[in-house]
């Protein structure tokens, strides 16, 4: 089967498309015109330009390319984790910690999945390794920046319920079980969620562009499956290992609460 | 059978703070608010940083982990927590049946929902809270602060004598001259940044 190349002149129809939904909510005074602007011209100018990084990739296919790659994506995905928290820790712990997790479990499932389950040859194969890398960070960041910020914020309101049960003698970690399970919980249940909804409710993205590529449902179904249980594995172990170094930093060595340590951004 | 020592302990706007509070003995501290009465009480339960150092008689705060301290030496804050929804939750299992008369609770509390609770019975059932958990010393916030007349006498007498017959050392922050003189074996007032002795029997 063929893949029908798209012009980007017809790009440009969708484009106006967009020039008209801004339209309307100027008119609308929805107030989101612009940012639905710059999103839109932001969508495509990085896609354009990573489609150009990518076939560059493709033609080297040089292990330390893909490298360099991955660390940029890695590095983006851990500011991403660092804005989306509302109090965060103080200094280089609110990036260390999100990028940190994300590292040990993106990378972790990514090159496992690659070398156990798909196999290509060599493992790194960028055909491969890009996109399922891609779709790890994009997930395991959304995982591990919810719950990083249910946890900062949730120990901020409770911060007095907290102190009482280590005047009662618990340990730091006795005094915050509930709010690190309830942290975990947030960081993992949207990729529970659509994995319980998949192919009833939504049509996952990659099997959809999988199958517009050209191949057969069967294989592509196979795919989204794969790709679904190790976004929520690394997901998990993402949000798990965030909450707990998080948690672990919001106590000093003397097992007293240090909200000192956290700062509020934003808002 | 302790004795709580605070040897130039600093914290906040307290610079060196040194005493003593005997086995059995209560000392006051009263001051201002904002003076860093609480503080000083956190301090000693090692909730915040500080410097100098804090003796439970050859025991310094810093060689027991933290958690083990605040066994021994227990806070009860002037606002209460509870993080159950019911009050028989936050006790171990023999304290739900050995709830002191004195305290005014009727039998059933234990099953009572948080909730329901006015603030003064929250005061109240913390005391037990902590004493429950045989404490060495204990660091008591206002204890009575949301009590009426009746209530407070009450509290007070029944403190006292759990204090005498268990032999704690007891840190009590309080503003009511009649009640520092009723408790008190010392009383310190907290005058800029240190500690004051104005009365007490040596």
């Amino acid at each position: 089967m063929e893949v029908i190349d798209l012009a980007w002149w017809k790009l440009g129809l969708a484009a106006l498309l967009v020039l008209a939904l801004a339209g309307v909510s100027l008119w609308a005074r929805l107030g989101i015109t612009r940012s639905l602007l710059i999103a839109s011209a932001r969508t495509g100018i990085q896609l354009a330009l990573i489609g150009l990084v990518l076939e560059a990739l493709f033609a080297s296919a040089r292990l330390y390319w893909i490298a360099l790659l991955a660390t940029v994506m890695l590095l983006v995905a851990g500011r991403e984790v660092m804005a989306r928290q509302q109090r965060r820790l103080r200094g280089i712990w609110a990036f260390g910690i999100g990028t940190g997790a994300m590292f040990v479990s993106s990378f972790a499932v990514t090159v496992l999945a690659l070398t156990v389950i798909i196999g290509p040859s060599p493992w790194y194969a960028p055909q491969y390794a890009i996109p399922l890398l891609g779709m790890m960070l994009g997930n395991t960041m959304t995982g591990v920046a919810l719950s990083l910020d249910r946890l900062n914020e949730s120990v901020w309101h409770q911060r007095a319920v907290i102190e009482n049960r280590l005047m009662l003698g618990q340990t730091w970690r006795q005094a915050v079980e509930d709010i690190r399970k309830d942290a975990m919980r947030g960081g993992m249940m949207p990729s529970i969620n659509a994995m319980a909804a998949a192919g009833i409710v939504s049509l996952p993205g990659m099997m959809t562009g999988q199958i517009l590529a050209g191949s057969p449902p069967a294989v592509a179904v196979k795919y989204q499956i794969l790709v679904m249980l190790i976004i929520t594995v690394g997901t998990g172990f993402g949000a798990l290992m965030a909450v707990s170094w998080g948690s672990r930093r919001l106590f000093d060595e003397r097992e007293r609460l240090r909200l000192d340590r956290l700062v509020k951004v934003g808002k | 059978m302790s004795e709580l020592r605070l040897d130039t302990v600093s914290v906040g706007t307290l610079k060196e703070v040194s005493l003593q509070v005997g086995s059995g003995a209560v000392v006051c501290i009263s001051g201002a608010s904002g003076s860093g009465k609480s503080r000083l009480l956190r301090a000693v339960a090692d909730l915040e940083p500080h410097d100098g150092r804090v003796y439970l008689d050859d025991t310094e705060q810093g060689s027991l982990p933290a958690h083990e301290w605040r066994k021994r030496v227990v806070m009860i804050p002037a606002d209460s927590q509870w993080w159950f929804d019911e009050v028989g939750a936050h006790f171990a299992e023999d304290a739900r049946h050995t709830m002191p008369e004195a305290l005014g609770f009727p039998p059933g509390v234990m099953d009572w929902a948080v909730s329901r609770l006015s603030s003064g019975e929250r005061q109240r059932l913390a005391l037990w809270r902590a004493l429950a958990m045989a404490p060495e010393a204990l660091l008591l916030d206002e204890p009575t602060a949301n009590l009426d007349e009746d209530m407070t006498a009450a509290v007070e007498a029944w403190l006292l004598d759990e204090i005498r017959r268990r032999n704690l050392a007891v840190l009590w922050v309080a503003h009511d001259q009649g009640q520092i003189r009723r408790v008190a074996n010392h009383h310190y007032r907290i005058s800029g940044s240190q500690l004051e002795w104005v009365n007490g029997s040596h």
